[in-house]
């Protein structure tokens, strides 16, 4: 008896849930319960967000060069370092020939009593600015107020820069936070803009022929097959060499190469959706051809391929970061993840952060990436599992 | 059987015909020429070389002499290494293209089939998670990644193999395994899926129901079985090798064809990209039709008549 009860309750429970549910609410709570899924889509919101804000956020810009620091390694401390602070102020006080007391390091100021048989030349400040490390050198007398002129005696004060390097600069001086950050927004935007391109590209082509049917759906489709079997890369990489190598044609380029799939899967889905007797209507009523196929026959296409595109994204990134990796990609000083991992690759004997952030970076969006795919696929569509 | 492989070869004229075309008029478009040095030529010599290699004629007269050439197996001179003909190039790096995709497309075939059979036979156990989560790893890491580490781990920190260039079977270690480990992971995982749904089959059972020992049971009926996916995959395989290769042999510094290609394409080396293009775009179609002969041969359903 009671275990009659414990059964029936959930059931009751489970179809008073489900009467109400539409094919996305479905889907929704599906894939709320893949964790894995629901993991990477969090991830991937922070990256997107470190990709879309995190560049400006950042203190160094991109294509920000730090001479005095190349290919310094991560760290959590400021550069300079502590004990090179101080033996350079040291250095830049002895050009100006005059005694100087015990070097004092607070912070970021840095302060020397200094003193001289004749007054102080208020130039000799320059000394101290021309070196990297310092700026806004002034002399201050024992309080802190600006020293008055003709005084053989005072303390010479300066800031000192303090610049953190969190991923540690590239071979050229430049913060390689900031690099892979930019890095990100470029490998994302060009990932979703081609995908988007082989998704408008392959739905309409699929779903006009599939509409029209007959000769016109054989040629169109015989023109994929042939398609189908070049060496795709290869023309991708002829395209970007010869036409230069824009941001735009390399999106355009990938979508090009991605579309063939996405032409089949909506011509296949059109072919059913074809038959269906409100498109009938649709054709009783005297609606276009090109009316029925944007009203009726594109958006009902759109289930199966939204999961196709969301696995696209990633092997769009993974084309992009192929040609960048090639030195076909964005043109320096823009980067791009693979762009990075190239540079990493042939500066890693003694510079290993460089190459080991982007490629960390890299793996992880792609991981994320198919994880929340395999996620969506398996709640979109239960019977793909 | 002899006159479906004709018939298909002979289907993969028109694809090959549509393959030329493109790629001859895309090169041919594009802006910049093989002879734009940093220092203009004197133009009498330009003259002279334009009317050498035939760019004085229309593009089309072009087209068509290039269509006759390559019909008697002429690829013509190589712009770039001006002693050396385009054949002459690929006698030397079609080889070691070869030696290097043939051994890693073996090595993911066997360590692939090995490691998928095991996590089927001991699904859910600890091989089988050891198995699905190194090639979900392997699936997503790209070879440009996998190919720097490599060389960084056991070229530069450890010393054991040369990071890069070519000559002994040493250099050859790196590069297959880079090229290797992608297709290690998706035969794995298709051998696994595929060996699990065969264990489950009809014939498998009846087998098992004539006292056969496991031993055959796995290795001949199931296994055989198994095979037909990791089969079709090799068609698409081969392309992925092709372009493995350019990243492999361009990060390993090793004189292959994919090399070839790269530098071919930056320095307007039409003959050479065009070259290229052509031998391994036959190389995918001949491919595909061995994999659709053997495809016939492990399964009796499929007939090609």
């Amino acid at each position: 008896m009671t275990d009659h009860i414990l059964t029936e309750q959930p059931q009751a429970e489970a179809l008073a849930v489900t009467a109400g549910r539409s094919l996305w609410q479905d889907a929704w709570l599906r894939l709320r319960r893949n964790r894995a899924a629901v993991a990477s889509a969090l991830v991937l919101l922070l990256l997107a967000l470190a990709g879309i804000v995190g560049p400006s956020l950042v203190p160094h810009r991109y294509d920000q060069i730090f001479p005095q620091y190349v290919r310094v390694p991560a760290s959590l401390e400021a550069y300079p370092r502590e004990d090179r602070i101080i033996p350079d102020f040291q250095r830049s006080l002895d050009r100006a020939r005059i005694t100087i007391g015990e070097v004092e390091l607070d912070g970021s100021t840095i302060r020397a009593p200094i003193s001289d048989d004749e007054a102080l030349d208020p130039r000799i400040t320059r000394y101290v600015d021309r070196s990297d490390l310092f700026d806004n050198s002034r002399l201050e007398d024992a309080d802190g107020n600006a020293l008055s002129e003709g005084a053989t005696s005072g303390v010479m004060v300066a800031d000192v820069q303090r610049l953190r390097f969190l991923f540690g600069t590239d071979a050229n001086g430049r913060d390689l936070l900031a690099r892979v950050l930019i890095g990100i927004r470029i490998s994302l935007a060009i990932g979703l803009l081609a995908s988007f391109m082989a998704l408008a590209l392959g739905v309409t082509y699929g779903a006009v022929a599939g509409y029209l049917g007959g000769r016109i759906d054989n040629v169109m489709m015989r023109v994929v097959d042939v398609l189908y079997s070049l060496p795709f890369i290869f023309f991708v990489i002829l395209l970007v060499v010869f036409f230069g190598r824009s941001f735009v044609l390399i999106f355009i380029a990938i979508g090009f190469t991605e579309w063939l799939d996405m032409a089949r899967i909506a011509r296949g889905q059109t072919l059913t959706i074809k038959r269906q007797e409100y498109v009938q209507a649709a054709e009783a009523m005297g609606v276009s051809s090109a009316g029925i196929l944007k009203r009726h026959i594109i958006p009902n296409t759109l289930g199966p391929v939204v999961v196709f595109v969301t696995l696209l994204v990633p092997k769009a990134i993974l084309l992009e970061s192929l040609l960048s990796f090639l030195g076909l990609g964005v043109q320096e000083p823009l980067t791009s993840l693979g762009l990075l991992i190239a540079e990493g690759a042939s500066n890693m004997r003694g510079a290993i952060w460089l190459l080991l952030y982007p490629a960390v970076t890299l793996t992880v969006i792609l991981f994320a990436l198919n994880f929340l795919g395999d996620g969506l696929r398996d709640a979109l569509d239960p019977k793909e599992r | 059987m002899f006159t479906y492989v004709l018939r298909r070869l002979l289907g993969a004229v028109p694809t090959m015909f549509v393959i030329v075309t493109i790629a001859f008029f895309m090169i041919r478009l594009a802006p910049g020429g093989p002879f734009d040095l940093e220092r203009p030529l004197d133009p009498l010599i330009m003259q002279n070389l334009e009317r050498a290699y035939n760019f004085d004629k229309p593009l089309w007269q072009q087209y068509f002499i290039y269509l006759g050439n390559l019909a008697q197996g002429d690829l013509g001179p190589s712009f770039t290494r001006r002693d050396f003909s385009v054949v002459d190039l690929f006698r030397v790096g079609l080889p070691v293209s070869i030696q290097i995709g043939s051994l890693s497309m073996l090595i993911a075939l066997i360590v692939g089939t090995v490691l998928g059979a095991l996590a089927a036979l001991r699904q859910n156990s600890w091989v089988d998670y050891m198995v699905v989560g190194t090639a979900t790893f392997g699936i997503t890491i790209p070879t440009f990644v996998i190919a720097p580490l490599l060389s960084l781990l056991f070229g530069v920190l450890m010393g054991w193999l040369p990071a890069g260039g070519w000559g002994t079977w040493k250099h050859m270690i790196l590069p297959v395994v880079t090229l290797s480990l992608p297709q290690i992971a998706v035969v794995a995982r298709l051998t696994r899926g595929a060996t699990i749904e065969a264990l489950r089959s009809n014939h498998v059972r009846t087998a098992r129901a004539y006292g056969l020992p496991t031993r055959v049971v796995v290795g001949v009926h199931a296994l055989r079985a198994a095979m037909l996916p990791v089969v079709s995959y090799l068609g698409p395989a081969a392309a992925s090798l092709l372009t493995g290769s350019v990243v492999v042999e361009t990060i390993f510094g090793i004189p292959g064809i994919g090399r070839y290609f790269v530098q071919g394409a930056l320095g307007r080396d039409y003959t050479l990209v065009m070259g290229t293009v052509v031998v391994i775009a036959l190389f995918v179609i001949v491919f595909n039709l061995i994999v659709d002969i053997l495809y016939a041969w492990l399964d009796p359903r499929v007939r090609y008549d």
